[in-house]
């Protein structure tokens, strides 16, 4: 009879009309790694946020180590042994390494004592093998540091049960190694860890049971050692089969559509963020950007489009030098851009679909005359769009933020893709979507290459890029790794180069 | 219920909830100190509605504070918070009054559009001023409009006391010289002060909507007033497109300002503007920037104006006791959640059953 | 010149003392992620209060208690709207304004009507204030000066090495992530408003009772912003909110200098506009501040 950490019965949470999660049961045993898989949307957060007090209150029982607890704060959490780490982290940019480790400690003298804190934070960090000056700014250190500090601010506060909220997705594959190690000592010591995930081959190699959601409801829980396959887990998590590869046309290279030399640009503290990066892409191909999160590729897409000034070098796109134009002038060289963030750039969450439909072009002849918006004709043309690229709405003039999340990605795409662009720039573009989206929106993507558009696609996901890219540039600390063609691609050769090594 | 009649149910009744509440509660505290506030409401009813007569001073204190509130909105929609409707209507109020009482040589409807042309000058670039330090250092438009009022008052006080601005009739009180006789407004109802003002309000709102909803400019400042990272991302400029909404917004509140000196008194005295550029903040916001919301909300403040110079002459109660009911109307009608808050305790308040049958209806 | 000079400085304090006052208390409230343009009428309130305080009991530390009152009562009002219920801090303060306009207006009227009240005595700093012509000028103020200015440190203090400080920086930097570390966002900034209410309250009351002894309509007159101006100026930190202070202060001593010279009486208005056009010009140079707080004025939600 095994011993469980945590027992959640029953859990029920709804937001108004949605209801997030719906009687889940979830046990935890003392002293394993437990995932939780399910695709975005499934409910996997608003569960563990649940666990750790971050809402006034859930239906269902929660039981921590054996007694029923009813945590509706996370000071209760904390005091209970209960960690989390955010898949965005919390912590403050511009306090020290040990205010944030200190911050909202019932422990706390009203007087601090940050010496001392400092040297038992430091003795902490010693024994987990990842020390971290104390008195550095949290935004003078690297992502892979913060998620450490996060763990050992966890650990700080006596954590028996520590939740990682899809910890690998900011880093390299090396990282990724170190962070299981650490995984498996933690566990040795007894304590025990929820691993919130939808990368199944993680999940395969790191876990020891794995529960299931989907659509807010447990789909199963199953012991890994018994699970065959990732397929066998993807049909639970998505409820039927999935094909997980797509298959690719041969290239058919037309004229070059993009030239980057010696292009430098600074990030927005004026420290250089692509350093001397020099590539070509051609009409036919999809070249993938590869690196983890924050290494350049934002600056790089800014650059190229026209919101970022290039320090130095030069970026030719169908024939042009784009130096001095804006982005409205950038995007009349029928250029297409699918932005990293929708809900800051590709939107306007507070206007209509039709208004969101003529953002980029409501200057055009088609859309305007004189001056003056010609709203009937967008009303059409906003129909045609958000039919053939499957928005669902109950009509044009619902306001753009009450879509999900994958239908403002289509309504999005679908902006975008309908002005037959020459060149489309995709950043992240499956980010945040589940599994049918994300594959409408990937087809989308390679639609357009077969017709001869060049794309360039920004993404941290590697399956994604090994999938979809006919060659992957990564980059590393702004600077350009390597090109890997379609045929070398792997995890094995991609790793190192993203971890800035070169053999 | 479809959603549509739901959405306009609620856009009507919390403004009008806002407003009783805050009547109830002015009541009470007019009460409290000490006055009976039946008849005070009673005396600012009349005064307000009371007959034609008051009814037209009511129109009269509306004219300015339209246009100070599409000002405001003006700027709003661009996202900029725009608090310096005072001083504008005081910059379009000199401007206006100085080129008013001189030029006689332009006939007399050319005259009356070149005079509203300075006010509306005058308005602008006092916007613009805020605008440019906000686009090129950074500086807060809360703050500087706000400074740039009391540097408009400053220079209304300058410009009545001292020549060439000053109207010297011997005896005559601090006051600008008089605008001619070709430059002022006809009078739309005999025997009563309302001017033709009233109309060019009208028409300031009506372009408003078509400036904002049916031109590329107005979608352009919306999207940047919204979101200003997606206009950048799809070419917009947002530092041209907030000064100009700026500016506008000045030029529209200095054309109220131009428009009362023209249409009421020819004389531009300190004090001329009966708060009407904050006023008109609160119509906006009572009307949600929306112009049929301008025009309903601004009938109601300019009733209040109206209204409550007669409640101090009957009953007493000073008319500064307007601005209090005033300044919670507006926290009230910003503050939806706050009924659905106390709704919320109520229900809880109420036996259980009940409580439950009523969520099921 | 001595004398000049020491006039000088001693008209510079004396404006300076409920700028600093008010932005004291504006440096926890916007430090906790709040920015209250309804200041101005928080100070006018506390003027009027004061001088109501006063003149009934004859006692102006009645005053002052009442005057802080009244400020804690309208801060606790602002957050309640800003923070619980999550409206506009902008347009909050606006009606806040507003509101105060009317009442103080409106209470003048029914009570005072000009009427002198007891002022704030001053109290001279024994031996310093015996200094020929120095002395009894720059050591011999009101409590409140001594208060102000004692004041500093101890925000600086309280700000930067206590656990209340701490949590104070952190709730407007970052107001989430102090939610998951068990810090109740909500109780926190409702603490910084009313401290700053109290404290806005106190300086408006040294208005009326620490420069004059009675109520003038609309007599802070744009104080409350410039207070609001002076934080940004002194970068979110106390010290440098002292500097900040009393620069504009200076311009304040300055104008009333110039208002007696010739060239002053002939163009008034251009040397009463000083100030304002100060407070301009500091925003404009300093607007960019390397404290300002990341989540400057965003409402938060739990969920």
């Amino acid at each position: 009879m095994a011993e469980y950490v945590l027992q959640m019965k029953n859990i029920t949470k709804t937001f108004g009309p949605v209801v997030a999660n719906k009687d889940v049961n979830l046990y935890v045993e003392k002293g394993e790694i437990h995932a939780l898989l399910g695709e975005n949307g499934a409910g996997k957060s608003t569960l563990m946020n649940c666990l750790y007090g971050m809402f006034d209150s859930y239906e269902g029982d929660v039981y921590f180590d054996g007694e029923l607890v009813n945590i509706v704060d996370s000071r209760h959490a904390i005091a209970l042994g209960i960690g989390m780490v955010h898949q965005h982290f919390m912590l403050i940019p511009v306090l020290s390494v040990i205010e944030n480790v200190v911050l909202g400690l019932k422990e706390n003298k009203e007087v601090l004592d940050l010496k001392a804190a400092a040297k038992e934070f430091t003795e902490l960090g010693k024994k987990y093998n990842m020390e971290i000056d104390p008195w550095l700014k949290v935004e003078q250190l690297s992502v892979g540091q913060q998620q450490r500090l996060e763990i050992l601010k966890a650990l700080y506060r006596k954590a028996k049960l520590l939740i990682l909220d899809e910890p690998t997705a900011v880093l390299t594959p090396g990282e990724i190694d170190s962070l299981f190690d650490m995984m498996r000592q933690l566990t040795d010591e007894g304590h025990t860890v929820i691993f919130i995930s939808h990368k199944l081959n993680e999940i395969m190699k790191i876990c020891d049971r794995c529960t299931v959601l989907r659509l807010g409801e447990v789909a199963a829980t199953v012991d890994i050692a018994e699970v065959k396959d990732r397929q066998q887990l993807a049909s639970l998590m998505v409820g039927r089969e999935v094909e997980l590869e797509t298959t690719t046309k041969p290239v058919e290279l037309r004229d070059k559509r993009l030239e980057v030399e010696n292009l430098c640009v600074d990030n927005d503290r004026g420290l250089p963020a692509v350093k001397n990066m020099t590539f070509d892409l051609y009409g036919g191909e999809i070249l993938g950007i590869c690196g983890v999160d924050g290494n350049g590729q934002s600056e790089m897409v800014q650059c190229i489009t026209g919101l970022r000034e290039a320090t130095s070098g030069k970026i030719v796109i169908n024939g042009t030098d784009t130096a001095g134009l804006n982005p409205g002038q950038i995007l009349g060289l029928k250029v297409s851009h699918i932005p990293e963030d929708r809900h800051k750039y590709g939107m306007v969450g507070p206007m209509t679909l039709d208004e969101n439909l003529i953002l980029v072009s409501y200057k055009q002849e088609k859309y305007s005359s004189r001056g003056f918006l010609r709203w009937k004709w967008i009303a059409e043309q906003s129909e045609s769009i958000i039919k053939s690229f499957g928005v669902k709405t109950p009509g044009i003039k619902e306001l753009a933020k009450n879509l999900s999340g994958g239908n403002q990605q289509k309504l999005v795409v679908g902006r975008e893709l309908e002005r037959t662009p020459d060149l489309l720039i995709a950043v992240h573009p499956s980010r945040g979507l589940d599994i049918g989206a994300t594959k409408y929106i990937q087809q989308q993507i390679v639609e357009q290459r077969d017709m001869g558009t060049a794309v360039l696609m920004v993404s941290t996901e590697l399956d994604e890029l090994i999938e979809l890219s006919d060659r992957i540039l990564v980059v590393y600390d702004g600077e350009i790794m390597g090109i890997v063609e379609r045929k070398n691609a792997s995890r094995e050769v991609l790793g190192p180069l993203m971890a800035g090594v070169r053999d | 219920m479809n959603s549509k009649a739901v959405q306009y149910s609620k856009s009507i009744g919390f403004p009008v909830l806002s407003i009783l509440v805050a009547l109830i509660l002015g009541a009470i505290f007019i009460t409290a100190i000490g006055y009976d506030a039946a008849f005070a409401y009673r005396s600012l009813f009349n005064g307000a509605f009371g007959n034609i007569h008051s009814f037209s001073e009511t129109l009269v204190q509306t004219t300015p504070l339209i246009f100070t509130a599409v000002s405001y909105s003006i700027a709003y929609k661009c996202g900029l918070i725009n608090l310096g409707a005072e001083g504008q209507l005081h910059m379009g109020a000199i401007f206006g009054a100085f080129v008013g009482a001189r030029f006689e040589v332009l006939p007399g409807g050319l005259h009356i559009l070149f005079v509203l042309a300075c006010g509306f000058i005058g308005g602008a670039l006092w916007g613009l001023i805020a605008g440019a330090l906000k686009m090129r250092f950074g500086a807060s438009e809360l703050i500087t409009t706000i400074m740039l009022n009391y540097i408009a008052f400053e220079f209304l006080s300058f410009a009545v006391t001292t020549e060439p601005f000053r109207d010297m009739t011997p005896g005559a009180a601090p006051r600008m010289t008089a605008v001619v006789e070709a430059v002022r407004l006809p009078i739309l109802l005999p025997q009563t002060r309302l001017h033709l003002g009233l109309f060019f309000a009208l028409i300031a709102v009506v372009v408003y909507y078509i400036f904002m909803w049916k031109t590329t400019k107005g979608y352009e400042m919306r999207v940047v007033g919204l979101n200003p990272n997606a206009g950048r991302y799809s070419g917009m400029n947002i530092g041209t497109n907030g000064l100009l909404a700026i500016s506008l917004a000045g030029g529209v509140a200095g054309l109220g300002g131009v428009v009362n000196v023209i249409g009421l008194q020819p004389f531009l005295t300190e004090g001329f503007s009966n708060n009407f550029g904050f006023s008109g903040i609160a119509v906006a916001l009572l009307g949600g920037c929306h112009p049929i919301g301008i025009l309903v909300s601004g009938v109601f403040f300019g009733a209040l104006n109206a209204g409550g110079i007669r409640m101090q002459l009957m009953a007493q109660v000073p008319a500064a006791a307007i601005l209090i009911i005033q300044g919670m109307i507006i926290v009230f009608a910003v503050s939806r959640e706050l009924f659905i808050y106390f709704g919320r305790t109520g229900k809880l308040l109420l036996p259980k059953k009940q409580a439950g049958g009523e969520s099921d209806a | 010149m001595l004398e000049f000079t020491v006039n000088f400085l001693a008209a510079t304090m004396r404006t300076a003392t409920p700028l600093l006052i008010a932005a004291l208390g504006l440096v926890f409230s916007e430090r906790s992620g709040i920015v209250n343009i309804g200041t101005e009428g928080i100070m006018l309130s506390g003027a009027l209060l004061g001088c109501i305080g006063s003149l009934m009991f004859e006692s102006s530390l009645v005053g002052a208690v009442f005057a802080m009152a009244g400020g804690a009562l309208l801060g606790l009002l602002f957050a309640f709207f800003t923070v619980t219920l999550r409206s506009s801090q902008v347009v909050v303060g606006f009606s806040l304004n507003i509101f105060a306009a009317g009442l103080t207006v409106t209470l003048n009227r029914l009570i005072l009507n000009g009427v002198r009240v007891t002022s704030y005595p001053s109290y001279a700093i024994p031996g310093l204030s015996q200094i020929p012509v120095a002395g009894p000028a720059l050591f011999n103020w009101p409590l409140l000066v001594y208060f102000a200015l004692l004041a500093v440190p101890l925000s600086w203090f309280v700000l930067y090495k206590t656990n209340i400080g701490l949590k104070i920086r952190a709730v407007g930097e970052h107001p989430k992530a102090c939610d998951t570390v068990g810090i109740n966002v909500f109780k926190m900034r409702y603490g910084a408003i009313v401290f700053s209410g109290i404290m806005s309250g106190l300086a408006g009351s040294f208005i009326s009772m620490g420069q004059l002894s009675m109520f003038v309509e609309n007599m802070v007159a744009g104080g409350g912003f410039m207070a609001l101006a002076v934080v940004v100026f002194g970068n979110y930190s106390p010290g440098t909110v002292l500097v900040a202070s009393l620069l504009f202060g200076a311009s304040d001593a300055l104008k009333f200098r110039l208002l007696m010279t010739p060239v002053g009486i002939g163009f008034s208005q251009f040397m009463n506009m000083l100030p304002y056009v100060i407070t301009i010009v500091a925003l404009c140079f300093f607007a960019k501040r390397s404290n300002k707080p990341a989540c400057s004025a965003v409402p938060y939600r739990k969920d």
